[in-house]
């Protein structure tokens, strides 16, 4: 029984722009972790980049504080810029 | 190579090894398949690439010794990989240029598989020679086992000969120096000792006459194929 890291991985596919999550490998090293995630989760030609981060580093929000930490944003609809009005000829926003 | 991979299915050390395995397992059976589609193009007699690939008898079949090789432990799996990867490698690079279009057009492309194998093979030969105690005497185990099968690779054969005269096939006297240097510097770097070299009289390449872990080998293959033959899924 091995004791290998865990390790998350993120691929940014052909079209995309930025990196998602799309699970964890285990390896023993940064250079297996790559080569692992990209046999696990590029398969089927699901991306041209890959980001693997060993799993302690990645500090997530405890679910227990989502009340306190996004409720607030909810009902703040002036934070929104759904008041202004895109001229016409301005594209890609 | 890809069938004695594919027994590794479900049962290597590590979850991710099993999928890297299987995965190169396909890379070599795809090979394989563009190199069996072209020959039955160019073939005398009408025949399929089910026919050429499944229903030769053992002495028809001129694949180096190396690859018939039982699969042992990873150790084992690994020297194989990574013996003949490096020699793929450099092989596939110098077909790229073939004078035959297809040739290089199947080169190219399976050039870029290979270059993933041998960097995955080397890698594990490094980590397991310059490991721990106990994987450091497997992996050594291993290379003197497949060691001398390794050779057969550059012994030309009359088919070797006569294709690199038409410009087809490159010189293997260049390949071995290229796979002697690098196979050299990566035993170094992995802390292991090249084995004597023995036997390098092999010659399943030149006359079909392979080892006695063979017949197992293609009768699990060929099984399904000749006990259904034109089997469609």
């Amino acid at each position: 029984m091995k004791e290998w890291p865990l390790w998350e991985v993120f691929i940014r596919s052909k079209n995309g722009q930025y990196h998602k999550h799309v699970g964890s490998v285990h390896a023993t090293d940064a250079q297996m972790a790559i080569e692992h995630a990209r046999d696990t989760y590029t398969r089927r030609n699901e991306g041209v980049s890959i980001w693997v981060v060993p799993s302690k580093y990645i500090t997530a929000s405890d679910p227990e504080d989502e009340d306190m930490l996004f409720e607030p944003a909810k009902d703040k609809v002036y934070r929104h810029p759904t008041f202004y009005k895109l001229p016409d000829d301005v594209k890609n926003i | 190579m890809g069938q004695r991979l594919c027994e590794w299915t479900g049962v290597a050390p590590e979850l991710e090894i099993d999928l890297a395995l299987c995965n190169i397992a396909l890379d070599h059976l795809g090979q394989a398949n563009a190199w069996y589609e072209y020959l039955v193009e160019i073939y005398p007699q009408p025949t399929d690439v089910d026919q050429l690939a499944f229903c030769r008898d053992e002495h028809q079949y001129y694949n180096i010794t190396l690859v018939e090789l039982p699969n042992g432990d990873f150790a084992q799996t690994i020297a194989k990989m990574a013996l003949f990867s490096i020699f793929n490698y450099y092989l596939h690079d110098a077909l790229r240029q073939c004078s035959d279009a297809r040739i290089a057009a199947i080169a190219a492309r399976s050039y870029k598989e290979i270059q993933y194998h041998r960097r995955y093979a080397s890698n594990w030969l490094l980590r397991l020679g310059d490991g721990t105690d106990i994987s450091h005497k497997r992996m050594q185990k291993a290379l003197d086992i497949v060691w001398d099968h390794a050779f057969e690779a550059f012994t030309p054969s009359p088919a070797d000969r006569i294709m690199h005269q038409q410009g087809i096939a490159p010189d293997l006297e260049q390949i071995k120096a290229l796979w002697e240097d690098e196979v050299h510097q990566l035993l170094h770097k992995a802390t292991l000792s090249i084995p004597d070299t023995g036997f390098t009289g092999y010659r399943a390449k030149s006359d079909g006459v392979h080892t006695e872990h063979m017949g197992y080998l293609l009768a699990e293959m060929q099984y399904m194929q000749r006990r259904y033959p034109n089997l469609q899924w």
